[in-house]
């Protein structure tokens, strides 16, 4: 087998079948002072050269190895176990790709599959798929599993907006060209469950909230769950993994599907990704989920092996009769994850959530001390929390940037009621000194 | 090969039974899907059936498979039972392996007999 493409008889044959003389003569549609334009590039360097210039640009980065981090929204300062990357760089990881021949792909499906065990369990539900692009998509795909479950005949989706705003768009752009309804946002930012209650109705595919909230907010959903299931229609929590080691898990509370963003889970914070979607759901929903599922099985020796399994769900059987159209998903980052909860245990994630936790009470508690700035809710939280500031959080954090800290997210710029509103986040990395400075930094701020 | 003399067929393998309206996939269905696994009426109660339209979606250990509805009318029963025992299209594929039930105002003109759909069958073997 040959692995140049193709050859010049090769490529004389098919412009020969397409009628033209040359490949150029494919780009006469293209003007020709267009066509092969002059590049003012500067010369070409060494490997050693553009080396020393790139980290000269990446000198300009300023990353949390040098920054004290209170920004979250969505994405997590965690600690990342050095394990994590040992394993996950080698190669017959770092290179794999789709495993659909199990012969040779054991070690890939099998790292999928304990993924996929360790998340189940992790969010109390019976099964999850091989993983999605990011927590977005993930929460896309749980709108995208109600609309087919209800083959369309359901159009409502009742979104909290406590659910990530660039969650809540991704979903809008999935279901900008269906029949779709999406309401919840109306309820305003502060709104409680109660409120979102009401907005069932018999129409309702499908109700989606947050766990903790884009607030930080923790609810008990169990009841909106019920009277979700009383008008029959699905309920889907998106959820914090790292929460769910000590928090009531949203299985618990009755969720037919749990989703969210697996990065808090050992992956680097990266501009742009790549992340990681977790998707799970109930046994009896599991052929209506999207992307692929790995399954135990037992080889031609009895031995126990790993598979695809359930693959007439997916798009390349199914068609345009299947849930959804993606069925790529991050495994390298699905290993890390994987990895992360295997290292850490239900111990090590409990520890985790504990320490995130107590560590945003106190910063939230002394955060309230400083005169002007007040929390914004009563709610009990998790590792996040609104701060209602004395002036723009924009110049806020710029101040505190010149003190190298990165403060914390300005959520004005999603919801325009909370103006001057900061969303602080604090995580098992951040120090009792830390916090202690950030609240100095604030009280000059406060005194200005 | 079970082919029923008082059922009527199509090309694409489904039975219906002009009399109760019951419609179904028939033996020669089952038997090329092989062990099936999975059943999903794609119609409820009250829809109303057009000669063609989707009524199930039926998945075998070997392929996944669309049913046609032979005929057309308002939808009065959909065997939800299927949902827990698809095994019983491999078993009994006109009897309690019905899938939908309509009240019959339509049907295709491309329907066959049982001689008819005999006669089809083997030319495919």
């Amino acid at each position: 087998m040959t692995y140049i493409p193709h050859s010049p008889k090769e490529r004389d044959e098919m412009l020969a079948t397409i009628g033209v003389e040359s490949l150029e003569d494919l780009f006469k549609a293209i003007p020709a002072v267009h066509r092969y334009p002059d590049l003012d590039l500067p010369p070409a360097l060494t490997e050693m050269e553009a080396a020393a210039e790139l980290s000269e640009i990446a000198l300009a980065n300023e990353t949390t190895n040098d920054l004290v981090s209170f920004l979250g929204a969505g994405v997590y300062n965690h600690y990342i176990p050095a394990a994590i990357n040992h394993l996950l760089l080698r190669g017959e990881f770092y290179t794999a790709y789709t495993p659909y021949q199990p012969e040779i792909s054991q070690g890939t499906l099998q790292a999928i599959f304990e993924y996929q065990s360790l998340i189940a369990n992790l969010t109390g539900m019976d099964v999850a798929n091989a993983s999605h692009y990011d927590g977005a998509t993930a929460v896309a795909e749980a709108v995208n599993m109600a609309m087919s479950q209800f083959r369309n005949k359901r159009t409502r989706i009742v979104m909290s907006a406590g659910v990530h705003p660039q969650y809540r768009a991704t979903t809008d752009t999935y279901t900008q060209f269906s029949d779709m309804e999406i309401v919840g946002a109306e309820a305003g930012p502060s709104s409680t469950p109660d409120a979102l209650a009401e907005l069932i109705n018999e129409n309702t595919a499908l109700v989606v909230v947050q766990y903790p909230d884009f607030f930080g907010r923790i609810f008990d959903y169990t009841k909106l769950g019920e009277t979700a299931h009383e008008a029959g229609a699905l309920f889907c929590v998106v959820a914090n993994p790292t929460a769910l080691g000590m928090l009531k898990t949203p299985g618990e509370m009755g969720a037919d599907m749990v989703v969210g963003e697996g990065q808090p889970l050992g992956i680097a914070m990266s501009y742009g990704g790549p992340y990681l979607g977790f998707f799970t759901t109930r046994e009896k929903y599991v052929r209506k989920m999207a992307g692929r599922l790995v399954g135990e099985s037992v080889d031609s020796r009895g031995q126990r092996a790993f598979v695809l399994t359930l693959t007439p769900r997916e798009q390349h059987i199914k068609r345009e009769r299947a849930t959804s159209n993606i069925c790529s998903n991050q495994g390298l980052l699905a290993l890390a994850a994987g990895i992360y909860m295997s290292l850490l245990g239900q111990t090590g994630m409990r520890q985790v959530a504990e320490l995130c936790y107590h560590k945003a009470h106190y910063a939230a508690e002394r955060i309230a001390s400083i005169p002007g700035f007040e929390l914004c809710h009563d709610e009990p939280f998790f590792h996040e929390f609104a701060v209602c500031c004395p002036g723009s959080v924009e110049e806020i954090n710029a101040h505190l940037l010149e003190h190298g800290f990165l403060g914390g997210y300005d959520l004005g710029q999603d919801y325009p009621e909370l103006e001057n509103h900061m969303l602080v986040a604090v995580t098992e990395k951040t120090s009792k000194e830390e916090i202690d400075a950030l609240v100095e930094i604030l009280s000059e701020v406060s005194h200005d | 090969m079970n082919i029923p003399g008082n059922l009527k067929y199509t090309k694409s393998d489904e039975w219906v039974d002009l009399e109760s309206g019951k419609m179904g996939l028939t033996d020669y269905a089952q038997n090329q899907l092989s062990d099936i696994v999975f059943v999903e009426a794609l119609v409820d109660i009250d829809d109303d059936l057009e000669v063609g339209g989707e009524i199930s979606s039926v998945e075998s250990v070997k392929a996944s498979a669309e049913v046609y509805a032979p005929a057309g009318g308002t939808v009065v029963a959909v065997n939800e039972g299927l949902a827990d025992t698809p095994e019983v299209i491999n078993s009994d594929p006109y009897g309690a392996g019905w899938l939908v039930q309509v009240e019959v105002s339509s049907q295709s003109d491309e329907l066959m007999d049982a001689a008819a759909y005999e006669k089809y069958c083997a030319e495919r073997e």
